[in-house]
């Protein structure tokens, strides 16, 4: 582990210092990592030169870990232990897992989030996508000469709440900094947005391996503005494998395969499919465990009639964002083109037929994503200097809501809301005495509970007993930055209040993260009291920094005896520093976030002042 | 209860100008975005995340022309109580009546056009509202008159909302 700088109590850190940040584009088929230098976002290759990391994981019986290629060379003969396309599963019980049939794995079926029986042991998709983000982050580390600051992590825009927190959470456990989960389309829009300068309203239409977004944006100078976006979060290049596999079995009249068979052949069903990207007929010969050899051509019109129903299922969505946002295909400038399995031709014509003009083509598919969520990790990070930054504006895909009487979903805050957003709601008793009730927090646009998904259940106890309709309880949902929701309860109509916050029921609880940190340390013979210490000073330092600027620019707005209180925090802060108990420095890192509060809040008040008094700051 | 005129620095009218709003908008979201203090201490994080809530409420609500006249006439004083007076004139409800049986006869018949026209019908009748209530709360300053026309707006929200689903339908 590289040692931290730790600068001399007192001296404030350069304001022009570079904090190394990343993207992350964890990606069903591929991920990748990029970071921006000397103002160019480019790409991180690992020490061969290879731009992409397969999100392929696979498990020896003694705990070591293959990622990428090592571990892509082996899922046909190893299919068990070898995770492919893992972002699959994230966030999903097993009844939401489509081709379960179709997937080699032994899984299990947990509450909350499906799990996967390797020889190392029972993983969940949290801990297997952590082990790819800790491959990326060692590549970026050993690239950029330091530890990451912080990192920027993709995700699809149609993500639900549970699969953006399974998402950060593997970015935790893989011991990352998580800035900010960014929607993939949104990414892209920002580098090419970017790139080319582009003002207007443009579609972003982004078919990746396991889940398609389409989003809808206003750019203009300095402000990339989502308005609608809509999508299918299981549907993707996969699918298309899926098809031509059914096929060829079919074709092939094969009986029932096993783990290794099934592998096989699904890998010959992709092949399969890129080679139709530039040609008119494509091979399809696998030889089988028992001998047999299967040898099969697909053409083109075979494959575009057994994926024509998945080509149609994208459009869908593009219709229904256009709708949302209140526009035409007229409206929409330009369409840009995201990820591998937009290459196929089936998905130009039929895009270009929808938007009655050719889709943008210029942006690598398989890197646009990574590079934008790189350039709003430097931005992030603070390496930009205001008015050279822009600003992001993005919605929630999907509706929140709650369960009422009779099943139904009561929508609290409505899809495509610009975030952060929160919206209260008050509910009553039903019954006369009730002393209780349940809360059912639900995702979805569907009017029956049953069809929404199901993010969390909490109880409000301790409600005074009162007739049925007297009680008057608050709940009040917020969403945050990452589009992450917590939710609140409050009974106040007789000055009794009692609250209580959720996190969906896929997410970890901090203590099962503590765990699986623990357990990944030990493993890998790293000092669990080191790593707090380390993350600790660098918490605390980032605060100092913070605190330094805010004191240099806003002083005024504060009374000789408030900073003080400040400044005698700081100073406890300083002092912690530099010694070895992580949890001194973690209560001084606390105090002063704390004597700092109302400072925040009044640096804020007076941000909004001097806003609204004309004094422009440089684009926006 | 907030002023959101106030805090977009905009005369409290109903007419307003779209471009004003996004602007000042623009330039709060500039200063207060949680972008703006990802790498900040908890405290900053913290005051920004409920500044940018509130914000987006805000223009959410000026953005939408049954929401701000809602706004003004509860910051005049005037109980709007939408949810619970429902007491409308009967030739309007006649005349909703009608329409939404239309609606039900373009779903059924499977017919776009029927929509198409539907919707371009009440996106004209929505203009012409609006205009009154323009006139009601700017120039007459006439709440209460100006809450019964809130109150038919939102019956015509309502019809949108349900064209839109039957497009969805017709998929």
């Amino acid at each position: 582990m590289a040692l931290l700088q730790i600068s001399e109590p007192g001296m404030a850190a350069a304001p022009h210092e570079h904090r190394l940040a990343v993207g992350i584009d964890l990606g069903t088929t591929n991920s990748l990592v990029a970071t921006v230098r000397s103002g160019t976002a480019t790409v991180l290759p690992d020490e061969l030169g290879r731009p992409l990391l397969p999100s392929i994981v696979r498990y020896h019986a003694d705990g070591r870990v293959d990622v990428g290629y090592a571990a892509q060379a082996r899922q046909a003969t190893d299919p068990k232990n070898t995770v492919v396309s893992v972002k699959r599963f994230m966030g999903r019980g097993l009844r939401d897992v489509a081709h379960v049939e179709n997937a080699p794995y032994d899984f299990v079926d947990a509450p909350g989030m499906v799990q996967i029986r390797t020889a190392a042991g029972v993983k969940s998709p949290v801990e297997i996508s952590s082990e790819i983000l800790k491959v990326l982050r060692s590549r970026a580390e050993l690239s950029l000469g330091g530890e990451l600051s912080g990192v920027v992590i993709t995700v699809p825009a149609y993500f639900d709440d549970a699969q953006r927190q399974a998402t950060k959470d593997a970015g935790r456990l893989a011991g990352l900094n998580v800035l900010r989960l960014l929607n993939e389309p949104t990414a892209a829009a920002i580098a090419y947005g970017l790139d080319n300068a582009a003002e207007g309203i443009y579609a972003v239409y982004d078919l990746g391996g396991g889940t398609f977004d389409l989003s809808i944006l206003k750019l203009s100078r300095g402000v990339f503005e989502v308005v609608a976006t809509s999508g299918d979060s299981m549907l993707g290049g996969d699918d298309f494998d899926q098809r031509v596999f059914c096929w060829a079995v079919e074709q092939a009249k094969l009986p029932p395969l096993g783990p290794k068979d099934m592998r096989q052949l699904l890998m010959k069903a992709r092949e399969a499919k890129e080679y139709l990207t530039y040609h008119g007929e494509a091979p399809f010969t696998a030889r089988l465990s028992s001998g047999e050899l299967v040898d099969l051509a697909l053409d083109t019109e075979i494959f575009s009639t057994i994926t024509q129903t998945l080509v149609r299922k994208t459009l869908g969505p593009v219709r229904k964002a256009l709708r949302d946002a209140g526009l035409t295909v007229d409206d929409i400038k330009g369409v840009v083109m995201v990820g591998g399995a937009t290459r196929m031709p089936q998905i130009q014509h039929a895009v270009a037929e929808l938007f009655r003009r050719d889709p943008l083509n210029n942006l690598d598919p398989d890197k646009v994503v990574a590079l934008g969520a790189a350039m709003q990790a430097n931005v992030l990070a603070g390496n930009k200097p205001q008015g050279e930054d822009w600003l992001l504006l993005d919605v929630i895909p999907l509706s929140l809501g709650i369960e009422t009487m009779g099943g139904l979903a009561e929508k609290i805050i409505p899809r495509n809301t610009t975030i952060p957003a929160a919206k209260a709601q008050e509910f009553t008793t039903y019954k006369d005495g009730q002393t209780a009730m349940s809360f059912h927090v639900v995702q979805g646009e569907r009017e029956l509970v049953a069809d929404c998904r199901s993010l969390a259940r909490f109880d409000l106890k301790g409600i005074p007993p009162m007739a049925a309709g007297a009680a008057r309880v608050r709940v009040t949902f917020q969403v945050d930055a990452d589009g992450l929701l917590s939710v609140t309860a409050r009974e106040a109509s007789t000055g009794a209040e009692a609250s209580i916050t959720v996190r969906p029921s896929y997410g970890l609880s901090d203590a099962e993260i503590e765990r699986m940190l623990r357990e990944s340390f030990e493993h890998a013979k790293e000092d669990v009291h080191a790593r707090a210490l380390a993350e600790y000073r660098v918490d605390g330092q980032r605060l100092l920094d913070a605190t330094r600027s805010a004191l240099a620019a806003d002083k005024a707005l504060l009374e000789p005896h408030e900073i003080e209180a400040i400044e005698k925090a700081m100073r406890a802060l300083e002092q912690a520093l530099p010694g070895n108990d992580p949890r001194a420095i973690k209560q001084a890192t606390e105090a002063l976030n704390r004597a700092t509060d109302e400072f925040a809040g009044r640096r804020m008040d007076e941000g909004i002042k001097r806003a609204l008094s004309g004094k422009k700051i440089g684009s926006l | 209860m907030h002023n959101h005129f106030e805090l977009f620095g905009l005369a409290p009218d109903f007419a307003l100008d779209p471009e004003a709003l996004e602007r000042s908008y623009r330039e709060i979201q500039s200063r207060v975005h949680p972008d703006r203090f990802a790498h900040a201490g908890d405290a900053e994080r913290r005051a920004s995340l409920q500044w940018t809530t509130r914000v987006n409420e805000a223009y959410r609500t000026l953005q939408d022309p049954v929401q701000r006249a809602k706004h003004i006439l509860e910051l005049h004083g005037v109980d709007v109580a939408f949810e619970t007076n429902t007491r409308m004139p009967s030739d309007f409800l006649v005349q909703q009546l009608g329409l939404r049986e239309e609606l039900e006869g373009a779903v059924s018949g499977k017919d776009a056009t029927a929509l198409d026209r539907l919707k371009s019908d009440l996106s004209n009748n929505k203009q012409t509202l609006i205009g009154q209530i323009g006139e009601a709360i700017d120039s007459r300053k006439d709440y209460a008159g100006a809450a019964g026309l809130v109150r038919k707006l939102m019956f015509l929200d309502k019809l949108d909302a349900e064209i839109e689903a039957a497009y969805e339908e017709l998929e």
